[in-house]
């Protein structure tokens, strides 16, 4: 398959490092985080709670608010560093070219403004038209979610509608401007299992069709599963693994990734005792000088004192990248005993 | 909506009522009725007639449905010292009360308003720090004591305004306005300044916690995410969340400043219902004094129920209830 | 169980106090604070003149700038004199006295009566509660200069009078916290924890649930003795306070009024300032607390 001139990928992120200075000392959420994300691509960003994804994604968005600051590193969005934009132009992109979800829905939507308010001026933000104009691309931009009787659903506001509805509108005015890279930040979290199945398979088709790159966000490695392409691992603000989803699911090689999978309840015989990952996620302030991992991790060694590089174990799949010093399968799978 | 309308001016008319009673027993449990309504220096058989007259040796709940009856028509007695319907006599003063209050208002919005956003949006600025600290500042001052130092500095010292009293006036409505005469505007400007000093800072203060609650929720950061200019994030959805407490504190505040006004009346010497009260309150001028009780009960009332009725019109969250 | 030293209640009251050092004005106003309450109990030794004992004052000293020495040249009159010839430091530190009992006495009676209706209306629940929260909310839905007005209309002017009005018109917004706090309280896990090991109603009322309802309590107190102070000036002010041979500090700024006009500003000016300062003072400390004691501020 020859490739003509290499476009940029749609996402770069090289060394970023977002910190929190908050009166009780300077929070490394973000630690060093560099991956990349080709146009059409689903990335899913895979974590606990704390270990940074969600601030991740606001970095790269530029809606990182105080104590937080990008100190270093930059995001190279289809080859420009967004870091270094002026705020105005910086606005020109978003919702635009870039756009984001979040967890709640009823947060996300303004109780006292209708829908259609919200969405017309998400229009008319980044293109010069009419009000009714505006309200026609909304109105179009509803139907094609899928989403019966449009109309009223412009009139009503957030509070009349279901919480899977509110989601819904808001990945509607997401996609509004067909934009090249959607950050969708738990959006299913807060909905109940049958919806997250729905959503979770229209966003799939709606990201086919148009081509756009996703970047997931979730703690739960099930939903991602069959969504993304590929999978990225943070832990402590720092990524741990990354690879395409088969590898990293299939063959796992850091054992904080073996442990979110073995804890996963279908991975779990009935009767028997659920596998869990002993310990708690660290205290940001009190970090262990070397692996972030290293005081839950059962291969910890001395040499775990020193911070790992990416390495990558599997010759097999050159871009499966582990950070750990014993990287490998699992002790009781197969492959660990051929 | 209309059935919840209905309930609340049942509400209020219950409310007035039992503020009826109070009024009633107070009068009969404080002291006798018929030094209070009807003064001291009659003989005796004036007295008597008098006491016939206002149906004092009634049984008590006779006297209580007279008490009403009289109510309803606009009667609450007469006053000793001006000889004149008590009720009327207040209608007559309150214009000049009203004037001062919704001015002094007024001047809390347009200089709170802005302050207080700007302190809630760049809270570390010195400005913003500066701006609360005034803040404290104003509502510690002792309101008498600011409208003292008003007048010595603007009056004595610069004799830029007047000291007392109201004004010209022009008509409008019927009613005579100072606001409408050049004049009666010099006059105002300080009592109103100084009664608007305490809701100045309670303005700025309510804002700026109101823009503190709405600025991290998740809505906002949703709007800059759409890429909306900070101007249209603030305006429109920042102001909009934090408007609607705001308006109904300050509709209450209406009443509570239309209170407060009795000290700037006193001091400025301004013609209101407020000056009125105190000097009957001084020359034990007692019928009055009640007319003035029921009149403020209703203006609360009044207010508490419109407040209640802008509230609900304003939030769809609590306007919609019931539809959805 | 005895809960009474437990090492997180030391710690949490440690992080309080150091929380509560942040404000820098904070701090300060506690200074003045303190400073003030020390010239008021000391007001017989740190005063020249007793400015209350008619046969001490002067009326030939009425009226003197400040600076100006007295008659005898016993002492210098820093502040100056008023209309009746005391000196205006003098008349200001007991002033402040009466300021000070008036204003921390009413707030402690209704503070205690307060409590104890709200906390008794959440434990009676059901109509008692009800008729309590009406009577609270119709209490504080009308202004308190007014009610208080009307009430000395009544029952005349004097001191006790006076902390009796200030009680009457306090009371309610002790009992509405204390009533919603222990609401809040009565749901917590602790208290069915209690009730579990057998303790009485009044026992968990009293011994458990009251210390949580301290917090917020305390900031409204601060708040409110600020307000009874501001509030007995006004009414003294007005002529329906403490009476004129005991003049308060607000008293003392009306008899000041009618000098202004002749530019003797320092009879209104001085008494005002130590009033402001008090106030201002009471409610920097009153407002760090909200902030200290406010669990939504708590990270």
């Amino acid at each position: 398959m020859s490739l003509p001139e290499r476009q940029p990928p749609t996402l770069e992120v090289r060394d970023l490092h977002t910190r929190f200075h908050t009166r009780d000392g300077v929070l490394p959420v973000v630690d060093g985080l560099s991956f990349t994300l080709e146009r059409g691509q689903v990335l899913g960003l895979v974590g606990e709670s704390g270990s940074g994804k969600s601030v991740t994604g606001y970095s790269i968005m530029g809606l990182l608010e105080a104590p937080g600051r990008i100190e270093h590193g930059q995001v190279l969005f289809q080859g420009q560093d967004l870091l270094t934009l002026a705020p105005r132009e910086r606005r020109k992109l978003q919702g635009h070219r870039l756009a984001m979800i979040f967890q709640d829905p009823m947060g996300t939507l303004n109780p006292v403004l209708r829908i259609e308010t919200q969405m017309v001026e998400a229009v008319r933000a980044h293109r010069r038209c009419s009000t009714a104009q505006a309200r026609q691309q909304a109105l179009d931009s509803l139907a094609s979610m899928g989403i019966p009787s449009p109309q009223e659903r412009l009139r009503a506001y957030p509070h009349q509608l279901s919480g899977g509805m509110r989601q819904r509108v808001a990945i509607a005015i997401a996609l509004l401007h067909g934009p090249d890279l959607v950050i969708a930040d738990e959006p299913t979290t807060a909905l109940d299992v049958t919806l997250q199945a729905q959503i979770l398979s229209e966003v799939q088709t709606l990201v086919r069709e148009r081509g756009t790159s996703l970047i997931w966000i979730t703690h739960d490695l099930s939903v991602v599963a069959g969504l993304a392409d590929r999978i990225a691992v943070m832990y402590a603000g720092r990524i741990v693994e990354q690879g395409t989803v088969d590898e990293v699911l299939d063959h796992p090689q850091h054992p904080y990734t073996q442990g979110l999978i073995g804890s996963l309840p279908s991975a779990n015989r009935r009767g028997q005792r659920l596998r869990q990952i002993i310990g708690m996620a660290p205290n940001l302030l009190d970090m262990p000088a070397g692996c972030a991992f290293a005081p839950r991790c059962p291969r910890a060694s001395d040499s775990c004192g020193q911070r790992p590089d990416f390495s990558a174990p599997r010759p097999a799949a050159s871009g499966h990248q582990v950070r750990c010093h014993h990287p490998g399968p699992r002790q009781d799978s197969p492959e660990a005993h051929p | 909506m209309i059935g919840w309308l209905l309930r609340r001016i049942g509400q209020a008319a219950l409310v007035v009522l039992l503020m009826t009673l109070v009024v009633f027993i107070g009068l009969h449990a404080i002291g006798n009725p018929a030094d209070i309504l009807i003064g001291e220096d009659l003989n005796q058989q004036e007295r008597l007639a008098a006491i016939a007259r206002l149906g004092l040796d009634q049984p008590l709940w006779r006297q209580y449905l007279a008490f009403l009856d009289g109510a309803l028509h606009g009667s609450l007695g007469r006053s000793f010292v001006y000889q004149e319907d008590a009720f009327h006599l207040i209608l007559q003063r309150l214009p000049a009360t009203l004037e001062l209050a919704v001015a002094a208002l007024l001047l809390a919005l347009v200089i709170g308003v802005p302050l207080g956003l700007a302190a809630g949006m760049w809270p570390e600025h010195p400005l913003s720090r500066a701006a609360m600290a005034a803040s404290i500042v104003g509502f510690s001052l002792p309101a008498f004591w600011v409208a003292l130092m008003l007048i010595m500095v603007f009056s004595v010292h610069l004799g830029w305004l007047p000291a007392s009293g109201r004004g010209a006036t022009r008509e409008w409505l019927g009613i005579a306005w100072s606001w409408l005469t050049l004049d009666g505007l010099q006059h105002l400007v300080l009592p109103a300044f100084n009664l608007a000093l305490f809701k100045i800072s309670l303005v700025m203060r309510l804002t700026r916690a109101g823009v503190r609650e709405v600025l991290p929720q998740d809505f906002v950061r949703f709007a800059r995410a759409k890429g909306l200019s900070p101007a249209r994030v603030l305006w429109v959805h920042v102001l909009r969340n934090t408007l609607i407490p705001l308006v109904t504190v300050l509709g209450l505040e209406l009443g509570s400043t239309i209170a407060y006004a009795v000290v700037t009346e006193s001091i400025f010497a301004w013609p209101g219902a407020g000056k009125l009260i105190l000097d009957s309150i001084n020359s034990l001028d007692r019928p009055v004094v009640v007319a003035y009780l029921m009149v403020v009960v209703l203006i609360f009332v009044s207010l508490n129920l419109l407040v209640d009725l802008l509230y609900k019109l304003l939030d769809p969250r609590v306007r919609l209830e019931g539809a959805a | 169980m005895n809960h009474r030293q437990r090492p997180e209640d030391t710690a949490q009251a440690l992080r309080w106090l150091q929380d509560f050092a942040r404000s820098r004005l904070a701090v300060a106003g506690l200074l003045v604070l303190l400073g003030v309450l020390l010239l008021a109990i000391t007001a017989p030794w740190v005063t020249p003149q007793n400015p209350y004992d008619l046969m001490q004052l002067d009326v030939l000293d009425a009226r003197l700038p400040p600076g100006s020495p007295q008659g005898g040249g016993l002492y210098t009159y820093w502040l100056g004199t008023d209309g009746q010839g005391r000196d205006l430091y003098s008349a200001i530190v007991y002033g402040l006295r009466i300021s000070l009992l008036v204003g921390l006495g009413s707030a402690l009676i209704a503070a205690c009566t307060g409590t104890l209706l709200g906390l008794v209306a959440a434990q009676a629940g059901g109509p008692i509660d009800a008729l309590l929260m009406r009577l609270v909310d119709l209490l504080l839905s009308f202004p308190t200069i007014l009610m208080a007005l009307m009430i000395l209309a009544y029952v005349g002017k004097g001191v006790g009078n006076v902390v009796l009005t200030l009680v009457l018109l306090e009371w309610a917004y002790y009992a509405r916290t204390a009533r919603g706090q222990a609401l809040v309280e009565s749901q917590r896990g602790y208290v069915d924890a209690a009730r579990g090991l057998g303790l009485g109603r009044w026992r968990i009322l009293i011994g458990h649930i009251l210390p949580n309802c301290l917090p917020p309590l305390l900031v409204i107190a601060a708040l409110q003795v600020a307000r009874a102070i501001t509030l007995e000036a006004t009414l003294s002010f007005l002529g329906l306070g403490v009476p004129i041979t005991e003049p308060s500090l607000g008293l003392l700024i009306a008899n000041g009024y009618q000098y202004l006009l002749s530019n003797e500003y320092w009879i209104s000016l001085f008494p005002g300032l130590a009033l402001l300062i008090t106030i201002v003072a009471i409610n920097l400390v009153g407002d760090q607390l909200r902030e200290v004691l406010n669990p939504r501020a708590q990270r």
